[in-house]
């Protein structure tokens, strides 16, 4: 029997206890907890409470805050195609406290996957996973399994364009497993396309089937963990010592430092901007969000999350065996290592045994921190080369076009040099690889920024989604159309800076430079940069622009009519004063509605005149009401206005434009009978409002 | 020996030393601050909806005067106006009802939210058009939207602010009361 008295039950002899002690005997004596919280907290340490025990405590503390964080999530998140992006944009942007919520998540997710590596690491070297503990062995690589799946699930659900291309490269993967690989791709993507099931299906295993089977299996890894004991490194040297308190102190310190962490991924760089007085837009801190997904577009960013890098990078160990390969190297060698870690129980039975185990274990760490350092480095390569170093083998590459005859001939037939210069050429190549990864990253980013910019507006999202808004914004899609359909022949570059086009972002992204730098020298069209604009026309009419290669300069009309009048009787100053030509030139930017503000209406309306004077611009063009015959020249009405814009990319060789005339410019809008047009209608309201720079801003950058 | 005696044996057996009261208390601070971010994170987007703003009330057009027979029979309108919903933003979508209603050579519309003062259900119109009754809770309102009693409602149907334009256009001011109450106060 109990020699110690119950207080508050043996009568009024008894010293009184405080009201919390007399509830804790009440729910005890119904409960028992008072037992359970003993068997939790005085656990025996032997040897005493030391900091490499942290681990596994550490890793439940991170799965119970994923866990808190997760449901918090789970309360906003929304998974369809159509919703997961624009939901997740508006717990990150829109939501108080969103933006730290989902950050947390993110980073925690990230920490853990470090966390089980540690964890594994230790037990390994202490061999914690012998006799009687296999079985807890066995269950804590299930459990790593499970953490992995839900960080593979969880990259998806976003729905941006990261994480649906990293998922397709893995889900293909799981496909090529022989003969049921494509039955499970076809059930975790949820049929033949990625799309609504695919995001419903991963949901559900990454907040529902892993985290349940989680937690099943953590409850009897525990307590077998308990059943067990602590396997306590050997030798030990101090004396016992309870779980409660010192061990849980050193838990509880780890635990701090773990979430410190986190929150200063997060936090720093807001840390950054505050030290440098610049405001803080929260929704910026924390986990990216991408573009939304559009299989549609290329993304040569794509690259599994940074834990997942060395499996990417395994692969292309395999490169050129095809899908054996990729067989070899998804499945096979990460299964056979998988296998291997299973017997380590068994294997460690034997001394050496032991030693291969920890041999293994941190070769296979070892391994994949060397395949994620090949990974970076063929990534950012073009970070840290020395450039200048390689512009000889450039010059020379450029020269011979990789034609080894030339190479040859060009290095005199030396095959020391010939061999060098093939080394240089290999480098240039790790370069440009390199090089369009940074570019696709950046244009990623700014892509990213536009969509987030876009969902902000008043009128926010459309019904059927954010891809929509970005596919129907001009600022976005108006370069790659331009890229596509127009760069060929027109450059699209600012002559007087040579800046990238699109001085609002102020970027120097990929599509940028594809219509920038060298574009207006090989280009044999006209420069469109800011057509329509007073800065435009002022080139057109200027004798020594006319005829240059921003204007007709490549084209057939280089001596045609209109060279021949800018260059010969707009010269003539008795005719044409100076005036005169601003007039015009300022009256032919209103025409196209985007003239200057400060513009007065009265040098407009004289310009108009002038246009329109049958022996000046009217002889040839019609403009305002001078009936002049069209076929000679272009119609003047509206030029430069969306409308005008619009039919001129439609269909050029129309009796309003160049007619018979036309140089090579394809009728984009027209189709002989039963084909369809290169361009849809769209697609050619897209690339006009673009050239017009008419686009979606935010009211806050418009100041 | 009881487990529970055993328990509190070896618990009395410990050192209680000054150290180890650090000790716990540490713990537990450390502890404890580690689960603070998540929890204050989640919580704080949890109560994001109480710092929402409703559209707010303003007048819509509903109809036209000529649309509405100057019989004293109330007839059912559709509201159409753009609706946010989170972050989806729905351009002129049917967002709820009103019924309106003219007296015989009237000029002077009145209008009547379709919602139940009581719980919010959507009143109809009873089959022969003597009076309203809400489907839920059997609310009825005469044809004015007076109540009539007994009633589960706790007052009448809400009369809206309803103005008609110089060209006949009908406009009502729409906006949301708060059910369940005896006022009638607008929803933020």
């Amino acid at each position: 029997m109990s020699t110690h008295a119950r207080p508050g039950r043996s009568g009024e002899t008894a010293p009184k206890r405080g009201l919390l002690g007399q509830l804790g005997d009440f729910l005890d004596d119904r409960t028992g907890f008072r037992a359970v919280m003993h068997e939790a907290l005085y656990e025996r340490v032997p040897g005493g409470a030391r900091w490499r025990y942290v681990w596994g405590s550490t890793l439940v503390f991170a799965f119970m805050t994923q866990l808190i964080t997760g449901l918090f999530l789970w309360a906003s998140y929304s998974a369809s195609a159509q919703t997961a992006w624009e939901s997740v944009y508006y717990i990150q942007h829109e939501m108080t406290g969103g933006w730290l919520l989902r950050g947390i998540h993110h980073f925690m997710a990230q920490a853990m996957v470090v966390l089980l590596a540690l964890h594994l690491l230790q037990v390994v070297i202490d061999g914690a996973y012998r006799a009687p503990r296999e079985v807890n062995f066995w269950l804590g690589l299930v459990l790593m399994m499970l953490v992995l799946g839900m960080a593979l699930t969880g990259y998806l659900l976003p729905w941006d364009q990261k994480g649906y291309w990293a998922t397709i490269v893995a889900t293909n993967l799981a496909g090529i497993i022989p003969g049921i690989g494509p039955s499970i791709q076809q059930l975790v993507i949820g049929g033949n396309e990625y799309g609504h099931h695919t995001l419903t299906r991963f949901f559900a295993l990454h907040a529902g089937f892993l985290p349940g089977a989680l937690i099943a299996m953590l409850v009897v890894h525990l307590a077998l963990f308990r059943k067990h004991g602590l396997h306590a490194k050997q030798p030990i040297t101090k004396p016992d010592a309870m779980f409660w308190p010192d061990q849980v102190l050193k838990d509880a310190v780890a635990m701090l430092a773990v979430m410190a962490v986190v929150l200063g991924v997060i936090l720093v760089p807001a840390i950054k901007a505050m030290l440098a007085g610049q405001a803080i837009d929260t929704g910026h801190l924390g986990a990216e969000l991408g573009a939304p997904a559009d299989p549609s577009l290329p993304y040569a960013a794509a690259r599994p999350e940074w834990y997942f890098l060395f499996l990417f990078q395994f692969l292309k160990v395999f490169e050129g065996w095809g899908a054996t390969g990729e067989f070899l190297g998804a499945i096979v060698v990460p299964g056979l290592i998988m296998g291997v870690m299973f017997l380590m129980p068994i294997i460690g039975r034997w001394n050496l045994g032991h030693r291969f185990n920890v041999a293994f274990t941190l070769g296979v760490l070892g391994g994949a921190g060397l395949l994620t350092a090949l990974a970076l480095n063929e990534d950012y390569y073009a970070l840290w080369v020395d450039k200048a170093s390689l512009a000889e083998a450039q010059k020379l590459y450029d020269e011979t076009d990789g034609d080894e005859a030339k190479l040859a001939a060009a290095l005199g037939n030396d095959p020391a040099k010939i061999a060098a210069m093939k080394k240089q050429f290999h480098t240039l190549e790790k370069v440009r690889h390199s090089q369009a990864f940074l570019d696709a990253s950046k244009q990623a980013k700014v892509d990213a920024a536009r969509a987030i910019e876009l969902a902000g507006r008043p009128e926010k999202i459309p019904p059927a989604g954010m891809l929509e808004l970005v596919r129907s914004d001009p600022k976005s899609q108006g370069p790659i159309l331009f890229a596509q359909h127009c760069a060929s022949c027109h450059a699209h570059v600012d002559p007087a800076s040579d800046t990238p086009m699109d001085r609002q972002l102020a970027s120097d992204t990929p599509m940028d430079r594809q219509l920038s730098a060298a574009a207006l020298a090989k280009s044999s069209a006209a420069n469109l940069f800011e057509f329509g604009k007073a800065s435009w026309m002022r080139g057109l009419l200027d004798p020594k622009q006319v005829a240059g290669p921003a204007y007709f300069g490549n084209t057939a009309h280089k001596e045609g009519d209109m060279v021949n009048f800018v260059q010969n009787d707009l010269t003539d100053a008795e005719t044409w004063k100076p005036d005169d030509i601003e007039a015009v030139i300022v009256a032919m930017a209103a025409e196209a509605g985007l003239a200057d503000t400060a513009a007065a209406k009265a040098t407009i309306e004289k310009g108009r005149a002038l246009i329109a004077d049958g022996d000046r611009c009217g002889s040839c063009h019609r403009f305002g009401d001078n009936k002049t015959e069209l076929g000679s020249a272009p119609d003047l009405v509206g030029w430069g206005s969306r409308e005008w814009l619009v039919g001129i990319i439609t269909d050029p060789t129309h009796e309003r434009f160049y007619g018979d005339s036309n140089d090579r410019m394809p009728s984009f809008g027209k189709a002989d009978e039963g084909a369809a047009p290169m361009l849809t209608r769209q697609q050619i309201d897209l690339i006009a409002d673009w050239l017009r720079g008419e686009w979606y801003r935010p009211a806050a950058a418009a100041h | 020996m009881s487990q529970h005696a055993h328990d509190r044996q070896t618990h009395a057996g410990e050192p209680e030393g000054r150290r180890h009261f650090l000790t716990k208390l540490l713990a537990v601070v450390c502890g404890g601050l580690a689960v603070v971010p998540p929890l204050v994170a989640g919580v704080w987007a949890f109560l994001s909806p109480l710092s929402r703003r409703g559209a707010g009330a303003k007048f819509l057009p509903i109809t036209e005067l000529s649309a509405i027979p100057d019989d004293g029979v109330p007839r059912q309108f559709a509201v159409i106006a753009d609706r946010v919903d989170a972050w989806t933003g729905f351009a002129a979508e049917p967002v709820g009802a009103v019924y309106l209603r003219r007296e015989k050579g009237s000029q002077q519309v009145e209008a009547l939210s379709a919602t139940c003062p009581h719980a919010g259900c959507f009143v109809e119109m009873e089959a022969g058009g003597k009076c309203f009754r809400c489907p839920c809770h059997n609310s009825e309102f005469t044809l004015d939207g007076g109540i009539v009693a007994p009633s589960p409602s706790p007052r009448p149907m809400d009369a809206l602010e309803c103005r008609v334009a110089k060209n006949g256009e009908v406009e009502v001011m729409f906006q949301k009361f708060r059910a369940g109450i005896a006022g009638k106060v607008a929803q933020q």
